[in-house]
């Protein structure tokens, strides 16, 4: 098809779905290249599963259009849709071995048999459930399901394949293990996925660019890196790692850098110039704790906040401290224990006072 | 990819028709003026008035109430207890025939059934001079020994699912293994015993084989009367008392499911409500 | 002393002891024991004192006369032959009228969901006699209904074979209708079960892997519904291939079901043995699919 190399992959317009006077997407678009790991990231029911039915063909967008390699995939049922799913419950056939399963979408695949059976036991020994083959999915573990659920999906070489949380349903070290195990089998098999998840460090792993949703909406689309260090949102910003907000006020531009006058600092601050703002307009600025510095005394550089500790926590590689400032406001901030020692070594204690800085280009400032 | 299950839903309509016109039939030729009872003949209620005017069919419906109240009663008492000794008592003498004993009853034809209480009772009487004559005690007997089966099946179903820590937690406080019976595990499982006694009871109350070979002169239950009438054909006397009775039965059995009906729609709603609080 | 002995033995062990015991008397005296009368009836001679038998009294004791007569003579074995055939067919088209049904109920919207399965259970909670009675006013020469059907017929068949009314009454095919449609609910109510607990996601996987919705329903909906399958099938087989009421009533006398054979040796005939004997074959008859059934199901919990 020459419509492929012209337009993206998999190109999504304007998709809205309704059920009743619910909207449970609302004006998706969005592209996604071929062989990319695509994650689509936000809290329980803000419509990544109902974004993923839409593109497997289980529901029919309210409005808008959805092109796989160019084609229109409007009216075309699930069955003739070149695209699998990896269901959140896995959906293995209770009355069929893990080899059956496997099988099974084959069945519609102009193949002998012998060439069947050879891409079934491929496709075991790819997610290494080849000595599983005659048993039913009652009679192995959920990782193994899970895996089964993957080998199925991926049997029939679709040209996408949709990954509903496919991880969730593991304990956490099996978690961690299969998401690069996941990864690899990607790689090989060169398949582009769509993976909806609610869990920000799966989908920063697992993930080459991923889509943040609230609520319907597509927050942001972008790298992990984009995604963390450049919010373009409040909401994105404190979905995605930690951080502490305060309303501020853009008072002008300096030396390339915009100037911030913070209310809970008492002071002016330098921060990172963003596109779209102007002088006087409210805004938000946001800081990632890791990025902050505690000192005994007043650090080089612009920005510079006074305040007192109110809380630490110790966590071995790092601590965390609780900064109360003058006015009250409290601000999180990541000190690294990069020197060994007991209590006495630690940069500052309970109620010191110490000095908060930041680099100008680690203030987010978010019109949003 | 919603789409509707036309074939089903055509075979949900033609099923439902094939249900109920025959009963639908049934009650509007009870309002027939003809004494031929399928040819229509005018709108009458003479068949009713009849109907309450026969002793005959009160004194049998009166008699049929008496029997299916007492051994559903009974029915209950026995068939819990053997609910709840095979859903809890894991092993004692004779388990396996008990359970074949009480399983036996549901596969055995009514006709064998009635036979072999009559000979029973024929032979019985032939032993030890008892009973003298068959009617009403020998129908009752028969009637709660087949009737109680059916207890037990939904009581058993219902004490397997029941949670069993509770009754732990009741021994835990220090009662004693029957005393958790009476304070736990009879109120718990409540519910499946009253439906147990309206089916037993309902069986009683439609009975028809074995009733017919256990029971002895003067003692005619209402499905034995219309039996008798219904074996020498359609009659207009039969439509009424069929409308009748379809019609008390039915309206109870609507007003129940609509009661049941509201109260699960009233559970699924809080359900709903409980999870978008979580959410 | 004694008294506390007592309830330190009731506690322990004489509460479930009675528990056990009440209703295991109970079913040995009123249940098996009347069984075991009718096995012995079976091997007794036929007299005509009152009760009209007896064991012997002349060696041998125990006479296999009655069982060499259920099977040497045409008649049971005929008996037993449209018993099965009847109730086979009655299960069979309970099966293909129940199925659609079943599926239709679980896939209505759930508000419909409720209303349609208790107008299911309603005729159950009827009386069954009436319900057998209410057909035998549609089927009759005179009625609607058959008037409908002979107007039917003659508007479709050759003017030669046009009838003035389809005999429909005591008939083999009265018989199976009425059969039909006192059990249809008894098929409906297990596949229905078996059917809501069946996982849509399933279905969607199928239709994932390409399977069209006709396909989904052979690979995923169907095996996954025979348990419920087999136990309608056993709830309608079994208790038609010994019905008495429906051929009573609608049935052909001269081709009668072993129900009626067995009444009518035993009240007519008054030939006790006989009427015992057909009896015991037929149990016999009732206990294999029941054991298959039993198997199937142990089976089917034990790879669960
Ligand atoms: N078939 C449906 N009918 C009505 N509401 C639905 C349906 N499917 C999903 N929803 C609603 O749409 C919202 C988004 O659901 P979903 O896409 O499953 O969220 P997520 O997968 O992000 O948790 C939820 O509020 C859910 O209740
Ligand atoms: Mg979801």
């Amino acid at each position: 098809m020459s419509a492929s190399e012209a337009g993206p992959f998999l190109k999504i317009e304007g998709v809205s779905k309704s059920f009743g006077s619910f909207q449970a997407v609302r004006d998706v678009s969005l592209t996604v290249e071929k062989g990319e790991i695509f994650a689509l990231l936000g809290g329980s029911g803000c419509g990544k599963t109902t974004l993923l039915r839409m593109l497997a063909g289980f529901e029919e967008p309210t409005s808008g259009r959805i092109f796989l390699d160019g084609r229109d995939m409007a009216g075309v049922p699930p069955w003739n849709r070149p695209v699998h799913m990896m269901f959140q419950s896995y959906a293995l056939f209770p009355h069929m071995t893990v080899a059956k399963n496997v099988a099974y979408g084959l069945k519609h695949e102009k193949m002998t048999r012998a060439e069947r059976d050879a891409r079934v036991a491929e496709m075991l020994d790819l997610v290494q459930l080849t000595p599983f083959a005659g048993r039913k999915p009652h009679q192995i573990s959920g990782g193994q399901r899970q895996r089964v659920a993957l080998a199925r999906a991926l049997a029939r070489q679709p040209k996408l394949l949709l990954l509903d949380e496919p991880l969730a349903a593991l304990d956490k070290k099996l978690r961690e293990h299969t998401q690069f195990e996941l990864m690899s089998i990607q790689a090989r098999t060169g398949v582009t996925f769509i993976v909806v998840t609610h869990d920000q460090e799966e989908a920063m792993t697992l993930a080459d660019r991923i889509a943040v949703m609230d609520k319907g909406q597509v927050k942001q689309v972008g790298s992990p890196t984009e995604i963390y260090e450049f919010p373009n949102s409040r909401f994105v910003a404190g979905f995605i790692g930690s951080i502490t907000s305060f309303e501020a006020r853009v008072t002008g531009r300096e030396d390339g850098l915009l100037a911030v006058e913070v209310p809970a600092f008492g002071t002016r601050v330098m921060a990172r110039d963003v596109a779209g703002v102007t002088e006087g307009q409210a805004v938000t600025l946001a800081l990632r704790p890791e990025k902050l510095t505690i000192s005994k005394d007043r650090p080089e550089g612009p920005n510079a906040v006074e305040g007192m500790v109110k809380d630490l926590a110790y966590f071995g590689k790092d601590s965390l401290y609780r900064i109360s400032l003058p006015s009250g406001a409290l601000v999180q901030a990541h000190a690294v224990n990069a020197r060994r020692g007991t209590e006495a070594a630690r940069v500052a204690d309970w109620d010191d006072r110490v000095w908060l800085g930041f680099d100008p280009g680690a203030a987010i400032v978010l019109a949003e | 990819m919603k789409r509707r299950p036309v074939f089903l839903i055509t075979m949900l309509a033609f099923g439902f028709a094939f249900f109920y016109i025959p009963i639908l039939s049934m009650i509007v030729y009870s309002f027939n003026e003809s004494r031929l009872a399928t040819v229509w003949g005018g709108f009458s209620t003479k068949w009713y008035v009849s109907l309450f005017s026969n002793r005959q069919v009160l004194a049998a419906l009166v008699l049929s109430l008496k029997i299916a109240f007492i051994s559903a009663s009974i029915a209950t008492i026995l068939g819990t207890m053997a609910g709840i000794a095979l859903a809890r008592f894991r092993a004692f003498r004779g388990r396996v025939m008990f359970s074949g004993l009480v399983t036996a009853p549901l596969i055995m034809p009514e006709v064998i059934t009635g036979i072999s209480s009559l000979m029973f009772f024929i032979m019985l009487a032939e032993w030890i001079g008892w009973p003298a004559q068959r009617g009403f005690t020998t129908v009752t007997l028969a009637h709660i020994t087949f009737s109680m089966v059916f207890v037990t099946t939904v009581v058993q179903a219902r004490m397997i699912q029941a949670d069993r820590a509770i009754e732990e937690a009741a021994m835990d406080l220090g009662s004693r293994p029957w005393q958790v019976l009476f304070d736990v595990t009879l109120p718990v499982i409540f519910p499946a015993i009253l439906s147990g006694w309206l089916l037993a009871f309902t069986i009683s109350l439609d009975d028809v084989v074995i009733t017919s070979f256990t029971t002895g002169p003067g003692s005619t239950t209402l499905p034995l009367l219309i039996w008798s009438k219904v074996k020498l054909g359609v009659t207009p006397d039969i439509n009424a008392l069929a409308t009748l009775m379809v019609l008390v039965v039915g309206a109870g059995v609507l007003i129940a499911g609509i009661v049941m009906n509201r109260a699960a729609a009233r559970a699924s709603a809080d359900a709903r409500l409980a999870y978008r609080a979580n959410e | 002393m004694a008294g506390s002995r007592l309830s330190r033995w009731f506690d322990r062990k004489g509460w479930s002891d009675l528990i056990v015991g009440a209703p295991y008397i109970w079913l040995l005296v009123f249940f098996l024991l009347p069984f075991l009368v009718v096995v012995a009836m079976s091997v007794a001679t036929k007299t005509s004192t009152a009760p009209p038998i007896s064991w012997g009294g002349e060696v041998p004791l125990v006479s296999w006369e009655a069982y060499a007569r259920v099977f040497g003579d045409g008649l049971y074995l005929r008996a037993f032959l449209t018993s099965v055939l009847n109730a086979a067919v009655a299960m069979v088209l309970c099966l293909l009228i129940g199925y659609p049904m079943a599926l239709g109920l679980v896939r209505v919207a759930p508000a419909w969901r409720n209303i349609l399965l208790m107008l299911v259970i309603l005729p159950f909670w009827t009386s069954f006699l009436l319900r057998v009675y209410a057909w035998m006013g549609l089927m009759g020469r005179n009625s609607w209904f058959n008037g409908m059907l002979t107007d039917a017929w003659n508007v479709l068949v050759p003017v030669d074979w046009a009838v003035r009314s389809i005999p429909m009454m005591n008939t083999n095919f009265a018989v199976v209708l009425v059969m039909v449609y006192t059990y249809l609910p008894f098929m409906i109510l297990p596949l229905y079960a078996s059917l809501e607990r069946l996982d849509p996601t399933l279905d969607e996987a199928a239709m994932d892997l390409g399977s069209k919705p006709a396909r989904v329903f052979w690979d995923v909906t169907l095996p996954q519904s025979i348990p419920g399958i087999i136990a309608g099938g056993m709830l309608v087989f079994i208790p038609a291939a010994g019905e008495l009421v429906i051929p009573t009533l609608v049935g052909n006398a001269s081709s009668p079901m072993i129900g009626r054979v067995i009444s009518d040796e035993f009240a007519q005939a008054r030939d006790w043995p006989m009427a015992s004997a057909v009896a015991v074959v037929l149990l016999l008859m009732m206990v294999v699919p029941t054991m298959l059934y039993s198997h199937f199901q142990a089976r089917a919990e034990g790879s669960k």
